[in-house]
């Protein structure tokens, strides 16, 4: 199978309020291959989160490689990083981080706004796809919690990525609205070819994936610590 | 570009009270700017060349700004008369194309009254032939007619046919009323000048209002009904006087102004309102300045509004950027924002440029006589516009920057 992520020596260091730097993602090799779906299991301050954010460019790494397609993308420029993750990631969040102030179709409209550009059809295609197309106006206010998380997932889907990133995707649902949610995930990642990199510490979730990465065996970064930051934050340099 | 757009006008929505109340104060500084400009300008043209097309005004020693505002803006009070001899020997000069004499003194419900002799009707004293409403004719020089200016016709309704009496005086006091009544026998049409705001008599009938002395031959004389009056008692207020040419103009002021002491001539009148526009251009500049403060004051509320709203927006920004936007992308909304912002303002500034410009214009209208045109092109309108549409832009290159260096990572998450 082809390799579509592959990740080298990968270090990620915050420094706390004592300008202790502590490691946070230490991880020496990770794979992931093309339409592959893969869940990482973790607790919470266990580094997911970090991971994801430097998957997805947003962080810069302090060490390491991230090759997407054989290409290093931890060495690109800022804006080259930010084009690349346009076009090639879908990013789906805990708390779903959908834009208030527009309704779900320009919510989707936004995902594919900056990397291959607006294809108003597809937009409308997904949210039918997600069971929302009586809401293509509604804002997310005026939704529920479980159609908001598809709003997100069909956004996540909207630039016809080639790795979806998905966080907690489940955190904020019902046990019924989380199951329904993951399995929607991974259908429109399947239809539409995109790898699917997902974290998560709810069983229930981690259940319904064939690769189930644990991140203690991964990440040899102190869990302790990391706790420790989640609980006293600290400035992360992106 | 479209998503800029969408971005720009969601966020403007979203803060529509802050949107709306900067535009406003932007629109107020765009519009006092435009109009002291327009005011100053249109004034100046107006009561330096637009008011007359007489070259000088000769009446009894004085200010020669007095003559002028007395004589041509039929304000402030005359300095005096002049023998009737004298405007003679000025009209039967071969170096003077025109001469016609005023006598003032009298008003009617605080308007000016006028007396002069028909030739002025027939001159293009005020740059243009004067033309009556239907119906009407010039006075008869020989009867208590009267011809009534069209601005003095709106606000008292007199009318062809109407009569009234003369009040004795620049201030209209009822107990100062002459006895003897004017038949209105024409209206003038409007001519944008100080002559819409005066009623014009003959002289002869100023002459034989009962309380008139005349004392052009030093003594007091009284006219008598049907009988001439003897030039030697005439007098006169002012003496209009156009030239045949400039050197003449300096002849005269040579000989009335330094070698003479009896009488004072302003000319050419240009340069006396332009003098005068001089000594008070401070207070010009005082206006200027103060919309320019206004302008930068306005800046300072667009920066203000967005700044303040870039914490809320903290999280909206890190969410385009996890989409992919470019840091450029959102310090381009932010322009953006301030930009549209400010040109809403330009907008309004239209709106109140054409409100104080109409009360200006007005105000002014009563005041003077002159004429102000609300719409008339001044290149205020470009640079104003652009100008303040710049310094909008300024005004939301802090926040932008602030938003351009918003770390992604950290603003992901819920604040609570």
């Amino acid at each position: 199978m082809e390799t579509i992520l592959e990740i080298k020596g990968l270090r990620k260091s915050f420094v706390n309020y004592e300008g202790q730097k502590i490691p946070t993602v230490d991880i020496q090799q990770f794979n992931l291959y093309k339409k592959e779906q893969v869940a990482i299991e973790g607790l919470s301050g266990s580094g997911k989160t970090t991971f994801l954010n430097l998957v997805a460019g947003i962080l810069r790494p302090d060490e390491g490689q991230i090759f997407f397609e054989k290409e290093d993308v931890a060495i690109l420029s800022e804006s080259r990083r930010d084009l690349w993750r346009a076009q090639n990631i879908g990013y789906v969040f805990q708390t779903f981080n959908l834009l208030q102030g527009y309704s779900a179709l320009e919510n989707v409209i936004l995902g594919m706004a900056f990397g291959k550009g607006i294809h108003k059809d597809f937009a409308l295609a997904l949210l039918k796809r997600v069971n929302l197309a009586k809401h293509i106006h509604s804002k997310p206010r005026q939704m529920s919690i479980g159609q908001q998380q598809r709003v997100a997932v069909a956004r996540a889907l909207a630039n016809k990525p080639k790795l979806v990133l998905a966080d907690e995707p489940t955190g904020n649902l019902d046990r019924t609205h989380a199951r329904e949610t993951i399995s929607l995930i991974q259908e429109v990642c399947a239809e539409n070819g995109a790898a699917l990199l997902l974290v998560s510490h709810d069983h229930g979730v981690l259940g319904k994936l064939k690769r189930v990465i644990k991140m203690s065996d991964v990440n040899r970064a102190g869990l302790p610590v990391e706790a420790e930051r989640e609980n006293n934050p600290v400035k992360a340099g992106a | 570009m479209s998503t800029i757009f969408l971005i720009v006008g969601r966020s403007l929505r979203q803060h529509l009270l802050s949107t709306c109340v900067t535009s406003i104060a932007v629109g107020l500084a765009c519009g006092l700017l435009m109009a002291v400009f327009a005011v100053q300008t249109q004034t100046y043209e107006a009561m330096t060349a637009g008011a007359t097309r007489f070259d000088a005004v000769l009446g009894a020693r004085g200010s020669p700004l007095q003559l002028v505002l007395n004589a041509v803006f039929h304000l402030d009070v005359s300095p005096g008369n002049l023998p009737w001899k004298m405007y003679m020997a000025i009209k039967n000069d071969p170096h003077v194309a025109k001469a016609i004499p005023y006598a003032v003194g009298d008003n009617y419900r605080g308007f000016r009254i006028v007396a002069t002799t028909p030739e002025l009707f027939s001159y293009k004293s005020v740059g243009k032939n004067f033309e009556l409403e239907p119906g009407g004719r010039f006075f008869d020089p020989n009867k208590r007619e009267a011809v009534v200016g069209s601005f003095v016709a709106d606000k008292t309704g007199l009318k062809v046919g109407s009569v009234f009496n003369a009040y004795h005086g620049i201030v209209f006091e009822e107990k100062m009323k002459h006895p003897g009544q004017f038949t209105v026998v024409g209206i003038l049409k409007p001519t944008n000048t100080p002559a819409d705001r005066a009623i014009w008599t003959p002289l002869d009938s100023f002459y034989r209002l009962s309380g008139h002395i005349l004392r052009g031959a030093g003594t007091n004389y009284v006219a008598k009904a049907g009988e001439a009056i003897p030039d030697e008692y005439k007098e006169v207020s002012a003496v209009m006087i156009k030239f045949k040419s400039p050197q003449i103009g300096m002849l005269y002021d040579q000989m009335i102004n330094r070698q003479g002491k009896v009488a004072t001539l302003a000319w050419p009148i240009e340069k006396v309102m332009a003098d005068f526009f001089n000594k008070i251009g401070w207070f010009h500049n005082i206006l200027t300045i103060l919309a320019y403060v206004i302008a930068v004051v306005a800046s300072g509320a667009i920066l203000a509004g967005i700044y303040n709203s870039m914490n809320e927006r903290r999280r909206e920004f890190a969410i385009l950027r996890a989409l992919g936007a470019h840091r450029f992308n959102i310090f381009t909304v932010i322009i953006m924002e301030a930009c549209v912002i400010a040109a809403n303002g330009v907008l309004i500034g239209f709106v109140v440029y054409t409100i104080v410009l109409s009360v200006a214009s007005a105000i002014l209208r009563a005041g003077t006589g002159v004429v102000i045109e609300v719409f008339r092109f001044h290149p205020v309108f470009i640079f104003a516009p652009i100008g303040i549409v710049f310094l909008g832009s300024l005004a939301g290159i802090i926040p932008a920057i602030k938003a351009y260096q918003s770390p992604v990572a950290e603003n992901l998450v819920p604040q609570s």
